[in-house]
């Protein structure tokens, strides 16, 4: 038989037909994002840039600003990174340099775990167990003696920015964990062995491997844990209390943009609907950027963002 | 030789050692709380008539979560059913041929969608789904989920078959198979546990999704089996019983968390050893 010039048609098929998917996988994310700004177009039309200082959210005459929940979005995600971003180094820390080699897997597995446990658990446990245990034994002590600062402000009703910054941190830890050990990882081991030849205890090590190698990545660790927590709904709705005003202090209730999307969404038509869906984009866009910017960050330190399962 | 090292310094060491000893019991602490309030309160309803039973009126005893159960099951296989192949197809397409300006935006897009709220995904079914035909259905909540299933499983897919040394696919070509069956029989089958692995990750992401579930299949009260219509899902019942003023819902809604996250553990779990046997 005379050889084949071209190339086998069987392999052609299967290649296109491949490719077929890929292109379709790419079509998705792009219709995702033609239908978010299609649908949002009336409520961007009639508020223009309004629409992010506005602080009224009232479906009776049709006015709305997405201010309340912006805030309590950046609020709810801001304490739960201040709580997860220690505890989490900590751990990775703790895993990779202390812990005895028998508990390095159970400890890294039960923290995968928490990953894998579904968002309305979270809130279902956050409503009967953790909002009113931080109510009694936190909040209320502390507004007790504390009150008089604007950020401890009382009345503590239970559900609040609190409470929701504290279930997402538990939520997000397992992500900055993986990806801070993945950080510790980056560090040459003969940099380590230097310092404690050098007659350096562990800790000064640690202090000086981390302040020299891993600040960068830890940064990146804590965007991307940002990125998990700014778009968490279930979880959010139960603890946050949906109340669409600003507080001050975080013992106060507050509305988160996922929230408010999740409760309001059903009910809604016409130009708040399109208003939801805005919420809804710029929850993406923020999001994107967001996750980008992580990528970015760890992508210089060669440590391979968690794709996040 | 530990001379130099002095008192103060060797304290200090112990206390961020003790530090963070304590930072990794933190973190697996909500874990065991969390597991122990589930089994605690969710055993008290656990019984046979839970499983089977359609939910009942409040003030009612019994009632169940039988068809929530059977409707996440119903939404997680519809979605799967086309999901699968477009994630697996697109993951060949990466590892196997993707060089170039499409496959590198193929994965942008893929990581991009995965770190998309879950929430937003919801929009995108109602969108296409909901407002066209007019009421919620068990199909717009399939498509939200396949948005959050197929980015995962694309990449997993490409990871798993990159680990597929060259020389395998080199050896089958060798051989004259053709390009396309060594791809299937040979490297995809090769990297089929962990393929499988992600599938079953993904899957167990999906089933315990909330969110999306909410403005697209909207829950139902009744059993339902088409699927043009309002289904009822396991995590949306939990969510309603557990927002829900009465006692008696409360304790539905650990109960039904209890089943949910038995459902979600065993296929987690079950897809992590499935790949650790056969390393």
């Amino acid at each position: 038989m005379a050889l084949k010039t071209g190339r086998n048609p069987k392999d052609l098929a299967f290649e296109k037909a491949s490719a077929f998917f890929a292109i379709m996988v790419l079509f998705l994310a792009a219709l995702l994002f033609a239908v978010l700004l299609r649908e949002s177009m009336p409520a961007l039309r009639k508020f223009g840039a309004r629409f992010l200082v506005t602080g009224t959210w009232d479906p009776v005459v049709d006015q709305y600003g997405a201010l309340p929940f912006i805030y309590g979005t950046l609020v709810s995600s801001f304490l739960a990174i201040l709580i997860a971003v220690p505890l989490s180094v900590g751990a990775a820390i703790f895993i990779d340099e202390f812990a005895p080699p028998w508990l390095k897997k159970p400890v890294s597995f039960l923290a995968e775990l928490l990953a894998a446990i579904p968002s309305v658990i979270y809130g279902l446990w956050g409503i009967f167990i953790l909002v009113p245990v931080l109510r009694d034994y936190l909040m209320k002590p502390v507004t007790k003696y504390l009150g008089w600062i604007p950020l401890f402000k009382g009345p503590v009703y239970g559900p609040s920015l609190l409470a929701a910054g504290v279930l997402l941190s538990i939520m997000i830890i397992p992500f900055i964990l993986s990806v801070s050990r993945e950080v510790l990882a980056t560090v040459p081991q003969r940099q380590k062995e230097a310092v404690l030849s050098l007659g350096g205890t562990r800790w000064e090590m640690l202090r000086i491997v981390i302040g020299q190698h891993c600040l960068p990545g830890i940064f990146g660790a804590t965007v991307l844990g940002l990125g998990r927590a700014l778009g968490e709904t279930m979880a959010v709705t139960m603890v946050i209390g949906n109340r669409p005003e600003i507080f001050l202090s975080v013992f106060q209730q507050g509305y988160s943009m996922a929230a408010v999307i999740a409760n309001e969404f059903n009910e809604a038509g016409g130009i708040q609907l399109s208003a939801l869906i805005l919420i809804g984009l710029l929850l993406f866009l923020v999001t994107f950027v967001v996750n980008l910017a992580a990528k970015w960050i760890l992508s210089k330190m060669g440590a391979h963002a968690s794709r996040g399962i | 030789m530990t001379g130099t090292i002095t008192f103060r310094r060797k304290a200090v060491d112990r206390v961020m050692k003790g530090l963070f000893c304590l930072c990794a019991f933190l973190v697996v602490l909500p874990l065991f709380l969390i597991f122990f309030d589930l089994v605690l309160k969710g055993a008290r309803e656990l019984r046979w008539s839970l499983l089977i039973d359609l939910p009942r009126p409040v003030g009612e005893a019994g009632g169940g979560i039988a068809n929530g159960i059977l409707g996440t099951i119903v939404i997680t296989l519809l979605t799967m059913a086309w999901s699968v192949p477009v994630a697996v197809m697109c993951g060949i397409y990466l590892a196997e041929y993707g060089r170039g300006k499409l496959a590198s935006s193929v994965r942008f897009a893929a990581d991009t969608m995965t770190g998309v709220p879950s929430i937003i995904m919801g929009i995108f079914g109602y969108i296409l789904i909901v407002l066209p035909m007019k009421r919620f259905s068990a199909w717009a909540g399939a498509a939200a989920l396949s948005m959050i299933f197929i980015p995962v499983v694309v990449r997993t897919t490409e990871d798993m078959l990159r680990t597929v040394p060259t020389t395998v696919r080199e050896a089958a070509l060798a051989l004259g198979i053709e390009r396309w069956k060594a791809t299937l029989r040979i490297t995809v089958r090769t990297a089929w546990p962990g393929i499988l692995t992600g599938i079953l990750l993904a899957m167990a992401r999906i089933i315990g999704e909330t969110a999306p579930l909410l403005i697209t299949t909207l829950g139902n009260q009744f059993w339902q089996t088409r699927l043009d219509q309002p289904m009822a899902s396991l995590p949306l019942q939990v969510f309603s019983y557990a927002i829900s003023p009465y006692n008696d819902w409360h304790d539905k809604a650990w109960a039904g968390a209890l089943v949910l996250i038995t459902m979600v553990l065993a296929i987690n779990i079950g897809a992590r050893v499935l790949t650790r046997e056969k390393k």
